[in-house]
């Protein structure tokens, strides 16, 4: 990895500037300068190259009125140097002919907006095609769409700078030998790359929200990013259900973040978190977008996990919850995207709105699967369950079954709390 | 237009229960749909695993050795190369390989020479 992969704008005014337009544009004109180029290796290297030359070249001469532009037609030139450097670029020629017509235009066409929204799309569907190794789409698409570094993101996800960079390298690698094309999907294969889209930025939303203890620092980061990229396609893509509905759920349960956690580090379950600790802006804004999405009437998995997180927050009290929309809601989740998971949640669900027996009969198939009897929320589901129908012997096995299986150490403590509170 | 290659491979036990293996008919269709998109610049079936022998010359000696080069589940049945624009029209052509369905399709892009004279290519080299 080279040591311009890590720049960052340093103190001072002009780089302030640099900074934002570096967040701001960056995305941007990366996307379109890929597609002119046809590698990504190359385009990144020479937008690198323009917002380097911008620090020095703004701090002497002052920003330039557009300074997205100036960036542009930088980085096109130091495109064309590189190209004529590197030989191994498929249809260089031609490539370098179009660029040089690019740049003799007077007038930057490229300020075409929906050319620009376009690219934009291309870049967001090539970094997540399937082809490509789920770990190299995340790490691809925060970095050509975000605004991490490779070191950051390395950090993000507990490896190395040395192995993120390579995970990176090779993902540019197998785009530009297999020739993955830089398009939006056809009509056809749409629906199917898309949802491949929004599982790469739910899983780098997760990565953050997950994250434990001693890595909510870094990671927290991935939060901000992923809901950026949600934004993003929104924009892009305003007449897609799911797609609001995806940034619906990121920014109903990002509104929880700050209360998630007292001030021992221990997790809170949503009945014991401080309501004025929830950011109200979020949740204003993830319960427009799904009210936008719902009216789409394209029901689909995204939507429906974000009006259960919406019926947690927009109850007067954890006491108020309305548990027979949220066990409707968890079942019509289970017909669309059937998992053990959502099965232990439709239970919880239903115990609170029929009773723990009912909620302990959905269990029962479960409980038969060999393949989940280590799967832990499901013995620690069925331990509430059992505690609150009153039986306090059969509670306290399904407990000590869930802390066995806990990988978790304030999950266990929390755990070993509640068989404790069970026997006094 | 770049080429690929769709590298067949199937169980070597044969498709698991319930599932039908590909026939000749299949494989024919396959490969006429293939030559009338006119993407097909070649293709062949091979031997089982049976009739594999494997060389290798280590220290100046010839070591010849019945059967194939590593011990796999699945064996390489055949080969079709294709002339296609870009990997999703190969992966959407590899989706329909008679086999698929039980067997698995690795697509691989062929190298190009001709269209890369980059440093450390090795035609370069010894031109």
């Amino acid at each position: 990895m080279s040591a311009r992969d890590e720049w960052r704008p340093q103190a001072g005014d002009a780089a302030a500037t640099v900074e934002r337009v570096f967040r701001e544009e960056r995305a941007a004109v990366l996307a379109t300068l890929i597609r002119h180029v046809g590698d990504f290796q190359l385009a990144e290297d020479a937008v690198q190259d323009a917002f380097a030359a911008a620090v020095a070249t703004w701090r002497r001469d002052g920003t330039p009125s557009n300074p997205g532009a100036w960036i542009t037609v930088t980085a096109r030139r130091r495109a064309i140097d590189r190209l004529r450097r590197n030989r191994s670029v498929a249809d260089r020629t031609e490539r370098l002919a179009e660029l040089a017509r690019l740049d003799a235009q007077e007038h930057e066409s490229a300020a075409d907006g929906s050319a620009i929204d376009d690219d934009r799309l291309r870049l967001i569907f090539t970094c997540c095609h399937p082809a490509l190794a789920l770990p190299a789409r995340v790490a691809l698409t925060l970095r050509m769409l975000g605004g991490l570094t490779t070191s950051e993101i390395a950090r993000a996800y507990l490896v190395s700078s040395s192995t993120m960079g390579q995970r990176l390298s090779r993902a540019k690698r197998k785009i530009a030998e297999t020739r993955i094309p830089y398009r939006v999907p056809s009509d056809d294969a749409l629906p199917d790359r898309l949802s491949g889209v929004l599982a790469v930025v739910y899983l780098i939303f997760n990565g953050g929200y997950a994250a434990a203890e001693g890595e909510r620092l870094v990671r927290g980061e991935l939060c901000s990013e992923a809901i950026r990229l949600g934004r993003l396609l929104a924009r892009l893509m305003p007449d897609d259900a799911e797609v609001a509905g995806v940034l619906a759920l990121m920014l109903l349960h990002d509104a929880r973040r700050a209360a998630r956690v007292d001030a021992h580090g221990r997790y809170l379950a949503l009945d014991e978190q401080d309501r004025s600790l929830w950011d109200q802006g979020r949740i204003r804004e993830g319960l427009r977008l799904l009210e936008r999405a719902l009216r789409m009437r394209r029901p689909g998995p995204y939507q429906l996990q974000a009006a259960i997180a919406a019926l947690h927050v927009e109850a007067a009290s954890a006491a108020d919850r309305d548990w027979a929309q949220i066990a409707q809601l968890y079942e019509a989740l289970g017909r669309v995207a059937p998992s053990p998971v959502i099965e232990v949640n439709r239970a919880v669900a239903v115990g609170f709105a029929s009773g723990a027996g009912a909620g302990l009969e959905l269990l029962r198939p479960l409980l038969g699967d060999p393949a989940l009897d280590g799967y832990q929320p499901l013995h620690a589901a069925r331990a509430e369950l059992l505690r609150r129908a009153g039986d306090g012997p059969g509670a306290a096995r399904a407990y000590l079954r869930a802390i066995e299986l806990s990988a978790n150490a304030v999950e266990r403590a929390e755990l070993e709390r509640r068989l404790e509170a069970l026997r006094s | 237009m770049p080429k690929y290659m769709l590298l067949i491979y199937t169980p070597v036990d044969g498709p698991p229960a319930g599932e039908q293996e590909a026939d000749m008919a299949q494989w024919t269709e396959y490969t006429q749909g293939l030559q009338d998109a006119g993407v097909l610049v070649g293709a062949d079936a091979l031997h089982g695993l049976d009739s594999a022998t494997t060389v290798r010359v280590r220290g100046g000696e010839t070591q010849i050795v019945d059967g194939p080069f590593a011990e796999t589940k699945e064996f390489l049945g055949g080969y079709y190369i294709l002339d296609v624009p870009d990997l999703d029209r190969a992966l959407e052509l590899a989706a329909r390989v008679p086999n698929v369905h039980y067997g698995s399709t690795e697509v691989r892009p062929v190298v190009d020479f001709s269209e890369q004279p980059a440093a450390g290519d090795p035609a370069q080299a010894t031109a």
